[in-house]
């Protein structure tokens, strides 16, 4: 049955508004060099290929795939190309992860771009197909309006979405890979930023990026090999993932149970009781500031209503509790389709010990989450420096 | 590793213009409820969903989004997307089975070509900065890689024309197909080219469609099925997309998946009663059985193939199905399923079934 898999090398691009420097396939194969080169294997060592992105309209290339065979080094093997929306990036872990836990194969290459300067995503989000509700302003007006609802039903304080910010783009200037670096920032500049969809500024929202991420996926032979050299390895605990539809009568946007179900299975198969303890750093897909409550909450960190309370006391920074997002997440870079598999791969980088300056002391495990579409696809995983 | 089978098939006809829209549902709708009723499952039964669509297809970006409207509401469901034929998005789901994590899945795929213009729509796939901008089209790319096989001595267009010939006759048993009747080489040679060497019958239809595969664990499989059609290899392999830098008249890929999954090489092992190809074009029928080694007893397309019926991201999963089908219906032993992707046979897929 079931195999363990680990991953055994992290890599990515330094993500900026727009890679002019490299082509859709240039900007695949830095990152996919780099994780190849950190599990300390070549190409030839990979047995197949999971590419993810978000919607082909992103770049303006249908099934970019195809085109990127060669690149990603995956000519003459399998190539699976996944699309789950947002939450894509961590759907193509997930399903690099299962191909070698089903014993399919022993070292999986998954790879996740987006490169937004060569299309407009705004308008792509934009186009209003018939019978369908029109997003018009793209993401952040879509989601403006369950911000506002989580408020109303917390009682939360106006600065949280604020602090959230602060932190994330703090974090992101000890990451040298991400796109905003604001080591300065301050919660009076982002309550004088530009109001875009209210009640969510301008320095809560996710910038666009270009960039990639690339993670090599390998059985337990191979996490061993890697170990025997000398590199370490992030066990994969536990998988996850749940859908359901954008609208139905009864749908809760502010706390979603697909979310809820997908969080409730996995700290279940990663024998994870009490997730706010035991989860020593998190990499949750924070797009708009206020999203952080809002997935603490659902992911079973803290109770309804109670999530902001986390952030106010300081417990999800660097040095609190638990911290999200030490990378400075979405927040501070935004690769659409390669967001989630970030998320991915930094819970990994976290246990691995390999953060660098994001590094939170002795985390052991760690939890990689992503979500897509309306509140409505779900990803992730639960990886640890131990097999378990 | 366990065994997986196929227990269940559903197809919508495959028609020039449907009523719905692009979002699938109003195809899926009605196959999601003949395949559940073919194996006495209900929706909360499944254990994983996966599908395949494309949102260049549909003019729109996540166009899956709207189609998980056929599946129903609550309790959310553990669910995946491959931007792909429904055949890779059943692979997945074979792998899913294969871990342990889900004893069921319902597999969809699903296109609505009649949105836009196919052959320049399939255009886009190409390389975005040094082909797509000349907009060499789906058409026309299968055109070259006819005249090469032609002028290598290959085939010829009479072989082409055969192919046609021999499809449009078998899918006079199939009530989903597009095109179908008897027709004769001679005549269709008459036909005018529509990009030379190809006629309009060595082109597949254009046209919508949809198709739902069931699989299930080997327990749940003999539970559900009096004859499942079982798993015996499955695998899939790409080629380079540089139209230049490979020999557009072979499939290594085809070949390299078809080895992979059991089905070859050269006539090796047990025979293949039926095989079920993804050939858009005559002369791609024509590549595939050399590049899968099939041997004259086996009966190719006897649905009619993409040739009768080529609703895109559903025609491959299809093939599988209508595969499994000859197998759970008694009329074959062993079966192949196929689907290909890409320009000119790109990436190829190799599903091999059994009875036991």
């Amino acid at each position: 049955m079931k195999q363990q898999a680990a991953v055994l090398g992290v890599g990515q691009t330094r993500h900026r508004s727009r890679r002019a420097d490299v082509s859709i396939a240039g900007l695949c194969r830095e990152a996919v060099d780099r994780a190849v080169a950190d599990a300390g294997l070549t190409l030839a060592d990979i047995d197949a290929v999971v590419l993810g992105k978000a919607p082909d309209l992103f770049e303006g290339v249908m099934m970019p795939e195809l085109y990127l065979a060669d690149a990603l080094g995956a000519v003459g093997k399998p190539l699976l190309r996944v699309h789950t929306a947002g939450s894509v990036g961590g759907a193509t872990g997930n399903v690099a992860a299962s191909l070698v836990e089903a014993g399919v194969h022993g070292r999986v290459l998954a790879v996740a771009f987006e490169k937004q300067s060569e299309s407009n995503a705004m308008w792509a989000l934009s186009i209003a197909p018939p019978f369908s509700m029109p997003l018009v302003a793209g993401a952040g007006g879509y989601f403006a309006p369950h911000v506002r609802s989580y408020i109303r039903r917390s009682g939360a304080p106006q600065h949280i979405g604020a602090m959230v910010a602060v932190k994330d783009r703090r974090n992101g200037a000890r990451n040298p890979y991400a796109h905003l670096q604001q080591a300065d920032i301050t919660l009076e500049k982002v309550q004088a930023s530009p109001m875009l969809w209210d009640p969510v500024r301008y320095d809560e929202t996710c910038p666009s990026s270009d960039g990639a991420c690339a993670v090599v996926i390998g059985d337990t032979a191979a996490a061993r090999d890697t170990t025997a050299a000398g590199r370490p390895v992030a066990w994969i605990r536990a998988t996850s993932m749940r859908t359901e539809p954008t609208m139905f009568s009864g749908k809760d946007h502010v706390n979603p149970r697909a979310g809820a179900d997908a969080a409730a299975a996995l700290w279940r198969d990663a024998g994870i009781t009490e997730p706010a303890r035991e989860i020593d750093a998190a990499e949750i897909y924070v797009p708009f500031s206020w999203f952080e409550p809002m997935w603490l909450e659902n992911l079973g960190f803290a109770a309804p209503g109670e999530g902001w309370r986390l952030t106010e006391a300081g417990e999800t920074e660097i040095g609190g509790s638990l911290p999200v997002n030490p990378s400075g997440g979405v927040l501070s870079s935004n690769p659409i389709g390669a967001s989630g598999l970030l998320r991915f791969a930094e819970s990994a980088l976290q246990v691995m010990g390999k953060a660098g300056e994001h590094q939170v002391d002795g985390a052991r495990t760690a939890l990689g989450h992503a979500y897509g579409g309306g509140s409505q696809y779900f990803s992730m995983w639960v990886v640890a420096s131990t097999p378990g | 590793m366990t065994d997986v089978a196929v227990i269940g098939f559903a197809q919508s006809p495959c028609v020039r213009y449907g009523d719905g829209t692009t979002s699938g549902v109003e195809m899926l709708v009605p196959i999601f409820a003949e395949v559940l009723a073919s194996t006495g499952l209900t929706q909360p039964d499944i254990g994983f969903w996966c599908s395949g669509s494309s949102d260049y297809l549909a003019g729109r970006a996540f166009s899956f989004v709207s189609a998980v409207d056929a599946i129903g509401a609550v309790p959310p469901i553990m669910e995946s997307h491959v931007e792909m034929d429904g055949a890779w998005a059943l692979y997945e789901a074979w792998v899913k089975i294969l871990t342990g994590a889900a004893d069921t899945a319902l597999v969809y795929g699903f296109g609505k070509s009649s949105a836009g213009l196919l052959r320049r729509v399939l255009a886009l796939q190409l390389d975005p900065y040094l082909v797509a901008p000349l907009w060499p089209d789906s058409v026309s790319i299968a055109a070259l890689q006819a005249r090469l096989g032609i002028e290598g001595g290959r085939w010829s267009e009479k072989d082409m024309a055969e192919v046609a010939a021999r499809s449009r006759a078998a899918a006079q048993g199939n009530p989903q197909a597009q095109l179908f009747g008897a027709v004769s080489a001679e005549d269709l040679l008459d036909q005018p080219y529509v990009a030379d060497p190809l006629r309009a019958h060595d082109c597949a239809p254009v046209g919508d469609g949809a198709a739902v595969v069931i699989l299930a664990s080997a327990e749940r499989a003999r539970e559900l099925c009096p004859r499942p059609a079982w798993i015996t290899g499955f695998a899939h392999r790409i080629d380079s997309m540089e139209l230049g830098g490979r020999d557009l008249t072979a499939a290594p890929s085809a070949t390299a998946a078809g080895r992979a999954a059991g089905a070859g090489p050269d006539g090796a092992g047990p025979p293949i009663d039926v095989a079920e190809l993804h050939a858009p074009f005559t002369h791609q029928e024509l590549i595939l059985r050399t590049a899968l080694g099939l041997r004259e007893e086996t009966q190719v397309n006897p649905s009619g193939g993409a040739l009768c019926g080529n609703p895109m991201f559903a025609a491959g999963l299809a093939r599988i199905g209508l595969a499994a089908r000859a197998i759970t219906a008694g009329q074959a032993d062993r079966a192949l399923g196929h689907a290909t992707s890409g320009p000119a046979l790109q990436q190829n897929l190799v599903c091999m079934m059994e009875a036991r």
